[in-house]
C-alpha cells in the first residue's frame, strides 16, 4: 500500500540523514569513555570557547529581542512609507550565506573598511575580536524574534491596546501588561532560535573572530581547530554540547506545540 | 456636563465616509447612532474616543476644546464590539486596570473595593479570577462594561456592545446596560443596527447614512 | 480639507520602535552589505572578469552549482514525500519524525559537518559499507552533495507543508468518481496545485545549498579545481588578503541568491493567480 511504503520511505530517509549523524556524534564522542569524554569538555581552550560562546550569545540576545519586538511592532502596527522595504531588510539576512555575511563585515567594520578605517585612530578594533563576533551574530539571527512575533501581533490585532489606551495607559504600561503577555510564547521560542544560532554560527563567525587560540574562538570554531589537529574525541565532545542545544530547541518547539498557544501560519 | 461633534470630516484613501457630522449632548443623554453598514458610525465613534483622527472639525467637552487630546486623557469609557478585554487578565483585574494605570489613582485596596463594587454591579461576583476565554458572552459584554465604567468616564461610548449576543440575552442586558449608565450619570453614545434596541434604549436617535446624520429624534418621533 | 500636517499615529511607540528597528537594520544589515558593494563599486568590469574567469574560481562554482542542484532534486523528491506523510498520515512516531525534520536546522553546520565525515569516511558506519562496494563518498562531489542535502532539507519540507495541509480533499475524491487513473489523478489533483509551493521549496533549498560552508568543508576534501566550493574560496582569497577577489566572488553568490530568491517570489505568485483561473 502507497501508505506504508511513503511512511517508510520517509523515515528511512530520515534515518539515515539525519538520525545516523547524530548518533555518530555520540558514539565518536564517548569512543575512548567516559574519561576521557569529560577530560576533553573540561580542557581548559574547550571551556574557553564555551565561555566566549555563551558571553557572544549573552550579548546577542537582549540586542536581538529588542530589536525583534521593535521591527514586529512597527510592521505589524503601523502603516508607513518604507514598511515593506523595512521587512525586506530583516528578512534578508537570510539570503546571505555565513562567508558572504562575514566578509560583508570585515569589508566594512575591519581595519581597511571605512568605518573600521575611521574607528583606528580611536583605537577602537571592531573586528577579530568579541566585538565582531557579536556583530555577525546579531547579523544572522536578525530575522528571528521578529518571525516569531509579528505573526502573534497580525493575529491578535489592535483592540486590547486600544482598549488600554482608552482607559489611560502610557505607551510602556500598554507594553508591558497587554503586548508582551500576548506575544510571550513567540518571544520565548524567538529566543531559543536566536541562543541556538547565535551559539552555532560557524561561516561567519569563522571570518570576523580572528581565531585566537583561548581566546577568539567560539564552541564552533573550537571543534574545527580540535578536529584538524586530529583531535577527533575532543571535536566529537565538544560537539555534543551544541548537539544538546539543538535537542532542547527542538524539545521546547515541541512544548510550544504541544502546550503554547496555536501558531499563526 | 455638555458635549459637543463639530462638523467632522474625515476620508481614507480619497472617499469621505465622514461628511461634516454634528450632533450634542446633554448631561446624561443616551444617545443611538443608528445606520446602514458602512454609514460612518464606527469611525464617528473611534474619533470621539481619540482612535483615529479627524480631517477637520472639533470635539468640545464642557467648553474646552478636545480634538487633539490623546485618547487616554479623555476618560471616556470605550465598549468594542469584540469586547476587547484583556485575555491575560483575570475578569478583577480587567475591570481594575485603568485604576491600576491612572497616575496618582487609587490604592491597591480601594481598588479592591472599587472592582468588588463593579462585580456586584453587573452580578458576577464570583467570577473575579476567571479569564476572559471561560466566560460567556453576555458576562464578557458586562465585564467590558463594568472595565469602562471603573474609570468613571466623563463619556460613555459603546460600539454595536451587543452584536455578538443572541436576542434573549440581548433584550435582558438591554435594560442592565441602561440602569448602569443612569447610575453612574455619564452620557453614552452607542452604535447599533437594531431599531428596536436604539427604541427602547436612547433618549434620542440619531440615524445616519453615507456619512451624514440625517435625523436626530426622540423614539417616539422616529418611531 | 485636510489636516496641515500629518496626525500622529494613535498608538504610542511609533517614533520608537522604527528608530530601534532602523538604526540596527542600517549598522547590521545595510552597511555591511554596502562594504561589500563599496568593495565591488572599487572594482572595475575588466578586474571583475578576471577574478571569475580564472580557472580555478569557475571550478569551484561549477562544483558549487552542479552540487546543490543534485541536492535540491534529491530534496525536492524526499521533500515532497515527507510533506505528504507528515501532513496526510497519523501514525505512531509521526512527532518524532515532524521533529526530525528541523533537526538539521537546529544543528550547527559544523557539528553537521563533522558528524557527516563521521559517517561517510572509510572509517565510519556508511562510509565503510560504500568502501567496500568500491564507492567514495567523503573527500569527493557526492560529499558535498551529501552535506548539502543534509541542511537544506527542512527547507524543502516546510515550504511544502502547508500547501499540502490545504490541498481540496474534496477535490481529490472528485477526480476518484470521475474515473481518473491514480496516475492522472496525482498529476492534476496533487501536483499542479503543490507547484508553487515545490517551486519555493527547492528553491530555497538550492540557494541554501549554494551558501552552505561549514556542513560542506569537513566532508568536502577541499582540493583546489576538485572539491573545492565558492565559499571556501572566499575565505582563501581573504586569508590571501586578497579582498578584491573575495568580494568578486561573494558578491556573485549573494547576486545570485537574491535573483533567485526574487525570481520564486514573483514566480510563485504568477503560477497562482494562473493557477486558480485556470481552477
Ligand atoms: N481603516 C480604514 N481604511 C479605509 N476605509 C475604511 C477604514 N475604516 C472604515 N473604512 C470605510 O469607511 C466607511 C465607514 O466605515 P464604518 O466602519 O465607520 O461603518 P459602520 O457604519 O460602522 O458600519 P457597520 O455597521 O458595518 O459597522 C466604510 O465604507 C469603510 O469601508
Ligand atoms: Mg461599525
Amino acid at each position: 500500500m502507497a501508505r506504508i511504503l511513503l511512511i517508510l520511505l520517509a523515515t528511512l530517509f530520515l534515518a539515515l540523514m539525519v538520525v545516523l549523524p547524530v548518533v555518530a556524534i555520540f558514539h565518536r564522542a564517548f569512543a575512548e569513555g567516559w574519561g576521557t569524554y569529560l577530560a576533553s569538555i573540561l580542557d581548559p581552550e574547550t571551556l574557553a570557547a564555551i565561555r566566549l560562546t555563551v558571553i557572544a550569545a549573552l550579548i546577542v540576545l537582549p540586542l536581538n529581542i529588542v530589536f525583534g519586538v521593535a521591527s514586529a511592532w512597527v510592521i505589524a502596527r503601523y502603516r508607513f512609507p518604507g514598511r515593506r522595504a523595512l521587512l525586506v531588510l530583516v528578512e534578508l539576512p537570510f539570503a546571505v550565506s555565513p562567508i558572504v555575511a562575514g566578509l560583508c563585515f570585515l569589508l566594512i567594520y575591519g581595519a581597511y573598511g571605512p568605518v573600521g578605517a575611521a574607528l583606528e585612530p580611536f583605537g577602537v578594533q571592531l573586528m577579530f575580536n568579541l566585538t565582531g563576533i557579536v556583530l555577525v551574530s546579531l547579523f544572522v539571527t536578525c530575522p528571528f524574534v521578529m518571525r516569531e512575533i509579528l505573526p502573534v501581533l497580525m493575529v491578535t490585532g489592535e483592540d486590547e491596546e486600544k482598549a488600554a489606551l482608552t482607559l489611560g495607559a502610557n505607551g510602556w504600561q500598554i507594553f508591558r501588561h497587554v503586548v508582551l503577555p500576548n506575544i510571550s510564547w513567540g518571544l520565548a521560542y524567538g529566543t531559543v532560535l536566536t541562543m541556538a544560532r547565535a551559539m552555532g554560527e560557524f561561516g561567519a563567525v569563522s571570518v570576523v573572530s580572528g581565531a585566537i587560540r583561548g581566546q577568539t574562538m567560539t564552541l564552533p570554531l573550537q571543534i574545527e581547530l580540535l578536529y584538524n589537529d586530529y583531535n577527533a574525541t575532543g571535536a566529537f565532545a565538544a560537539a555534543t554540547v551544541l548537539t544538546g542545544l539543538a535537542l532542547v530547541t527542538l524539545a521546547l518547539r515541541g512544548l510550544l506545540e504541544r502546550f503554547g498557544p496555536r501558531r499563526a501560519h | 456636563m455638555t458635549f459637543e461633534i463639530r462638523d467632522i470630516h474625515k476620508s481614507f484613501a480619497g472617499t469621505e465616509v465622514l461628511k461634516g457630522v454634528s450632533l450634542s449632548l446633554e448631561k446624561g443623554e443616551f444617545i443611538a447612532l443608528l445606520g446602514p453598514s458602512g454609514s460612518g458610525k464606527t469611525t464617528l465613534l473611534n474619533i470621539v474616543a481619540g482612535l483615529a483622527h479627524a480631517d477637520s472639525g472639533s470635539l468640545v467637552f464642557d467648553g474646552e476644546d478636545i480634538t487633539r487630546q490623546p485618547a487616554g486623557q479623555r476618560h471616556f469609557g470605550m465598549v468594542f464590539q469584540s469586547y476587547a478585554l484583556f485575555r491575560h487578565m483575570t475578569v478583577a483585574q480587567n475591570i481594575g486596570f485603568g485604576l491600576k494605570v491612572m497616575k496618582g489613582g487609587p490604592s491597591r485596596a480601594e481598588i479592591d473595593r472599587r472592582v468588588a463594587e463593579l462585580l456586584e454591579m453587573i452580578e458576577l461576583p464570583g467570577l473575579a479570577d476567571r479569564f476572559p476565554a471561560q466566560l460567556s458572552g453576555g458576562q464578557r459584554q458586562r465585564v467590558a462594561m463594568a472595565r469602562a465604567l471603573a474609570i468613571r468616564p466623563r463619556l460613555l461610548l459603546m460600539d454595536e456592545p451587543f452584536s455578538a449576543l443572541d436576542a434573549q440575552v440581548r433584550v435582558s442586558l438591554r435594560s442592565e446596560v441602561r440602569a448602569l449608565q443612569r447610575r453612574a450619570g455619564v452620557g453614552a453614545i452607542m452604535v447599533t443596527h437594531d431599531r428596536a434596541e436604539a427604541d427602547a434604549l436612547a433618549d434620542r436617535i440619531a440615524i445616519m447614512d453615507q456619512g451624514r446624520i440625517v435625523t436626530i429624534e426622540t423614539p417616539e418621533q422616529v418611531a | 480639507m485636510r489636516a496641515a500636517r500629518p496626525a500622529p499615529h494613535i498608538l504610542p511607540g511609533f517614533s520608537l520602535s522604527l528608530g530601534i528597528s532602523v538604526l540596527f537594520l542600517c549598522l547590521i544589515v545595510l552597511l555591511p552589505i554596502s562594504g561589500l558593494l563599496w568593495q565591488l563599486g572599487g572594482l572595475g568590469w575588466s578586474d571583475y572578469l578576471q577574478v571569475m574567469g580564472s580557472e580555478r574560481v569557475l571550478t569551484a562554482l561549477r562544483v558549487t552549482v552542479t552540487a546543490a542542484a543534485a541536492a535540491t532534486l534529491v530534496n525536492g523528491v524526499f521533500g515532497l514525500i515527507l510533506a505528504w506523510v507528515l501532513s496526510r498520515y497519523r501514525f505512531a512516531g509521526r512527532g518524532v519524525l515532524d521533529a526530525l525534520v528541523d533537526l538539521p536546522f537546529a544543528l550547527p553546520t559544523a557539528v553537521a559537518g563533522i558528524a557527516l565525515v563521521a559517517l561517510y569516511d572509510k572509517s565510519g558506519w556508511v562510509g565503510g559499507l560504500l568502501d567496500h562496494l568500491g564507492l567514495q563518498v567523503a573527500y569527493t562531489w557526492w560529499g558535498i552533495v551529501i552535506a548539502m542535502i543534509f541542511t537544506s532539507i527542512p527547507f524543502a519540507v516546510r515550504a511544502i507543508q502547508p500547501a499540502i495541509e490545504e490541498l481540496d480533499a474534496a477535490e481529490e475524491a472528485a477526480a476518484l468518481t470521475l474515473g481518473a487513473s491514480p496516475s492522472q489523478r496525482f498529476r492534476l489533483v496533487i501536483l499542479r496545485p503543490l507547484l508553487p509551493s515545490i517551486l519555493t521549496g527547492v528553491g530555497l533549498s538550492f540557494v541554501r545549498s549554494l551558501g552552505e560552508f561549514g556542513a560542506v568543508i569537513f566532508i568536502a576534501g577541499n582540493l583546489p579545481y576538485k572539491t573545492e566550493i565558492a565559499s571556501l574560496l572566499i575565505l582563501i582569497r581573504l586569508d590571501e588578503f586578497d579582498y578584491p577577489a573575495a568580494a568578486a566572488i561573494a558578491g556573485t553568490l549573494m547576486a545570485a541568491s537574491l535573483l533567485l530568491l526574487a525570481a520564486i517570489n514573483i514566480a510563485q505568485t504568477r503560477l497562482q493567480a494562473y493557477l486558480r483561473t485556470e481552477a
